[in-house]
């Protein structure tokens, strides 16, 4: 437990991506195979089920730290992480546990599953008491499932293929599916043969840069394939010796998320990578992110969800074409080979292209975007390669402007982690009559002199307190800008935005000057009814 | 005297009492002083020099001796100040007046009122372990004790003050075999030297922001050995940076004044470094738990160690102190402080620059 807290507080302490790859390759070179095994498990955001509740926990970490349950409810405010809390109130540590990561969790932690409350109880309290502090904020952590610390699974992959001198793709390829933490995973997982990884390897993704001059400087609009932008999870599907894979752009491999997706590599010929935007797809036409969401944070995909919410990779582009790398090809050609792959009537639809002869006609089309539940356009310059990374010059995207709203700050609550006891959490209201109604939230968007501002505005002007939450004076107006809006029977103004943030801090406006319901709802695409 | 109550707004007659509380804060009529009044009056009674406790303008100042010069720093050259040493007693209209270590910076004091056989004890800010750079915590014995609460949360419980100096050491060390310079963040009256006395036999080099270098120079004069430092902004265009330990105020976090000293890592000496997320929202790499205020175990021993049977509780964390002391039988109250609304309730940002 050791060298696991000391990692943890080393990834803690810094916000540089290359000091948190060097402290876990250090860590994973020197520790137990099955040590490295657990780590890298709970770094990449797997976790046992769930075996101690977070009520019964308090209970008993409360008991241990001999104070009543307001000033432990006081103290869990100003600190905002539960896992901290317990570990700063314990009473002070007579010991410091040698016992390695997998002890505790293969011999101290897992046995408690067929536990009663009594012995998870004791063990719970006797692990507290053979740990110095840090071990028993990692430990904590490590039980309350909130294991988060600013790690990213490519992180830990990066770590993992410095620390075995694999490539890593081959590491992230070997990640993905079904593994127990154990040392004998951890031995395949950087054994120096990668053929098995091979297979897998997809491209790095080409981006496109937005387009920031006016759209008559790309020149002759018949040089240009324009396409939808469109709003899903960008990722390459590969077909390969008979498997598929899918990866996301954040080098994930989501195979498993869209078993859609592995019906469709079965259609596909030998050998093709397809690159292209998984999304949630509906009587041929997108459904609202927001479901996507719903089906994302799924472990278990259940037949309910995958007939409400199927998805289909909306195709860009051919990458992979009967094994043979075409990147290098032009676009055009490539085009063509994407079109005659395609099966038809399956999951993969290819990117309609839009036709326009002016720009003028094009800048008129773009109106249609959010009808269409899309982000814009994509331009492609014709005879481009697929290039690699974010370039400027062949790929633009030419996005719609978000919506944007006046709104009054209403309600407010402080943040966790860093930004804990900060009032940095707020609700905003618009005027219906003479009523503010709630209507989003929002946390980002704002300076850290401005939320220091607004933290001391909503300390001076709090009118009531429900718990952790304020309300507020309503004289604050923020102007929220949003991405796509639609109408929500579970919200009190009827209608939710997707992801809203504070765009300006409108010192010039008083709350009279907010906007109105009655405005907002006229932004809602129309006959577009409630979706869930 | 009638005032407002900080709890409920209501107003509030204290009658017979030796001390109330006044738009300008804690008063003694029966004396006709003020102690550590927010705005100029007539005659002040002085806990220490640290500004919020310390404020300009006053007709006269009463202070302990340790503590004058300090404090001349921040009311004014020419302003009247009686100096009175540790434990020497003067009447002020009958009350009887004495001034006792609070052990929180050079100078800092207890005040103990006593008239009518009674005894207030207002405490200023106050710590009780042990400071080289300071005389130590005295208990002294009242029926009334003002208590700061500034860190009135048992989450806040202070490490043995020899780990923090290693783990700061530890630190610089390190710092210097990376190539980094190290910039330590410690309010500039007080906290910085007091780092500075814990490291008077490190090898060095250690360079100082304007506004420390000028407090060190005062606590060298009053006889505190500290470790040898030079004025940043004196130093050579050429200074090779990366072996320095550099003193800074907490405020110079991020500023241009910064970019001297070129590769570097920050740390800040705070006891609010007990938390991630106040060390994380502030983007420092390191924090150092290390507090001139006491933590709650020491808050509930000076309390009990005072024998008083009523306290009052000011800045930080009054409400659960209150909340706490009541659970133990003591009549507490939350006393409403220069400050507005409930800034340092929380411990939030404004309270966190102020901690001196």
């Amino acid at each position: 437990m050791k060298a696991f807290a000391e990692l943890y507080a080393a990834l803690d302490e810094t916000t540089k991506t290359n000091e948190k790859v060097e402290a876990l390759t250090r860590y994973l070179s020197r520790v137990p195979p099955a040590d490295a095994a657990w780590a890298t498990t709970f770094l990449i955001g797997r976790r046992p089920k769930r075996l101690l509740e977070s009520r019964k926990l308090a209970q008993w970490a409360i008991e241990e730290c001999g104070i009543p349950e307001w000033l432990f409810a006081e103290c869990y405010h100003a600190v905002g992480d539960f896992a901290e809390t317990i570990a700063l109130l314990l009473p002070p540590a007579q010991a410091s546990s040698d016992l390695p990561l997998h002890y505790w969790i293969e011999q101290r932690l897992l046995p408690l599953r067929d536990a009663d409350d009594a012995a998870k109880r004791g063990s719970l309290v006797s692990a507290w008491r053979e740990m110095d502090e840090r071990q028993r904020f990692a430990w904590n952590k490590i039980i309350t499932g909130e294991f988060r610390v600013g790690v990213s699974q490519s992180l830990v992959v990066r770590a993992v293929a410095a620390a075995s001198g694999l490539d890593a793709a081959a590491v992230s390829h070997r990640l993905m599916g079904d593994w127990q933490p154990t040392a004998a995973f951890w031995t395949e997982l950087v054994a120096p043969d990668t053929r098995d990884a091979d297979v897998s390897r997809p491209y790095p993704f080409f981006l496109a840069y937005p387009l920031d001059g006016p759209i008559e400087e790309l020149g002759d609009i018949s040089q240009w394939q324009v396409e939808w932008k469109w709003d899903g999870i960008r990722a390459q599907l590969i077909r390969r010796n008979g498997r598929t894979f899918v990866w996301s752009r954040g080098e994930e491999l989501m195979t498993d998320r869209f078993p859609e997706m592995e019906a469709l590599g079965a259609q596909l010929p030998e050998g093709t990578v397809v690159d292209g935007e998984v999304l949630p797809w509906k009587s041929g036409e997108p459904l609202p992110f927001a479901q996507m969401q719903r089906r994302i944070g799924r472990k278990v995909l259940g037949p309910r969800i995958l007939s409400d919410v199927p998805v289909v990779i909306v195709a860009y582009d051919l990458l992979e074409l009967h094994g043979e790398d075409i990147r290098e090809r032009p676009l055009e050609f490539r085009r063509a080979c994407l079109e005659e792959i395609a099966p038809a009537d399956s999951a993969l639809i290819v990117s309609p292209i839009v036709r326009a002869d002016h720009w003028a006609e094009l800048t008129v089309r773009r109106q249609e975007a959010r009808a269409r539940k899309v982000e814009g356009f994509m331009l492609k310059r014709i005879g481009s390669p697929y290039r690699v990374g974010r370039r400027r010059g062949d790929w633009w995207k030419w996005k719609i402007a978000p919506y944007s709203v006046d709104a009054v700050l209403i309600y407010a609550q402080p943040g966790h982690g860093r930004r804990a006891s900060l009032f940095t959490d707020y609700t905003f209201g618009v005027w219906d009559g003479t009523e503010l109604v709630p209507f989003a939230k929002a946390y980002s968007g704002l300076t850290d002199e401005e939320i220091r501002q607004v933290d001391a505005f909503v300390r001076a002007n709090t009118i009531e307190k429900f718990g952790p939450v304020r309300a507020v004076k309503p004289e604050l107006v923020f102007e929220l800008a949003f991405e796509g809006i639609q109408r929500s029977p579970r919200h009190k103004s009827g209608i939710a935005v997707r992801f809203p943030r504070m765009a300006r801090w409108r010192t010039d406006k008083k709350a009279k000057d907010a906007d109105t319901l009655e405005t907002i709802r006229a932004l809602l695409p129309r006959g577009g009814g409630a979706t869930d | 005297m009638v005032c407002f109550s900080p709890l409920d707004g209501r107003a509030v007659t204290y009658t017979e009492s030796i001390l109330e509380l006044t738009g300008n804060g804690l008063y003694c009529a029966r004396g006709d002083f003020y102690v550590d009044p927010w705005r100029p009056v007539d005659r002040a009674v002085i806990t220490h020099a640290h500004s919020d406790h310390a404020c300009p303008g006053s007709h006269g100042y009463l202070a302990a001796r340790r503590g004058e010069t300090l404090l001349r720093v921040r009311v004014g050259g020419d302003a009247s100040i009686e100096a009175l040493d540790y434990g020497e007693t003067v009447s002020l209209g009958g009350v009887r007046v004495s001034f006792h270590p609070a052990g929180h910076i050079l100078g800092s004091a207890q005040v103990r009122i006593e008239s009518g056989g009674e005894v207030w004890v207002v405490s200023g800010d106050y710590k009780r372990e042990p400071d080289p750079t300071c005389a130590a915590f005295e208990p002294v014995a009242c029926h009334t004790f003002v208590t700061e609460s500034t860190f009135g949360l048992p989450i806040y419980r202070w490490p043995p003050e020899a780990e923090v100096f290693a783990e700061i050491r530890n630190w610089w060390a390190a710092n210097q075999q990376a190539g980094k310079a190290s910039v330590l963040f410690a309010y500039s009256l007080g906290k910085a030297q007091r780092v500075l006395s814990g490291l008077a036999d490190a090898p060095g080099p250690i360079y100082t922001h304007g506004a420390v270098e000028n407090y060190c120079r005062l606590y060298r004069e009053a006889g505190i050995a500290l470790a040898t430092t030079t004025h940043a902004g004196a130093a050579p265009a050429t200074t090779d940076w990366s072996r320095a330990l550099i003193l800074a105020p907490p405020s110079e976090n991020g500023t241009p004044w910064m970019r001297r000293f070129g590769h570097l890592s920050t740390g800040f000496v705070s006891g609010w470094m007990r938390i991630r997320g106040a060390r994380r929202r502030r983007s420092l790499d390191r924090g150092f738990v290390l507090s001139d205020h006491a933590d709650w175990p020491g808050l509930l021993a000076a309390i009990s160690g005072s024998g008083a049977s009523r306290v009052w509780v000011t800045h930080g964390y009054r409400a659960p102190v209150v909340e706490w002391l009541k659970q133990q039988g003591l009549d507490a109250q939350a006393i409403e402080t220069r400050f507005e609304g409930e800034q340092d309730e929380t411990g939030a940002e404004p309270a966190a620059e102020a901690e001196p």
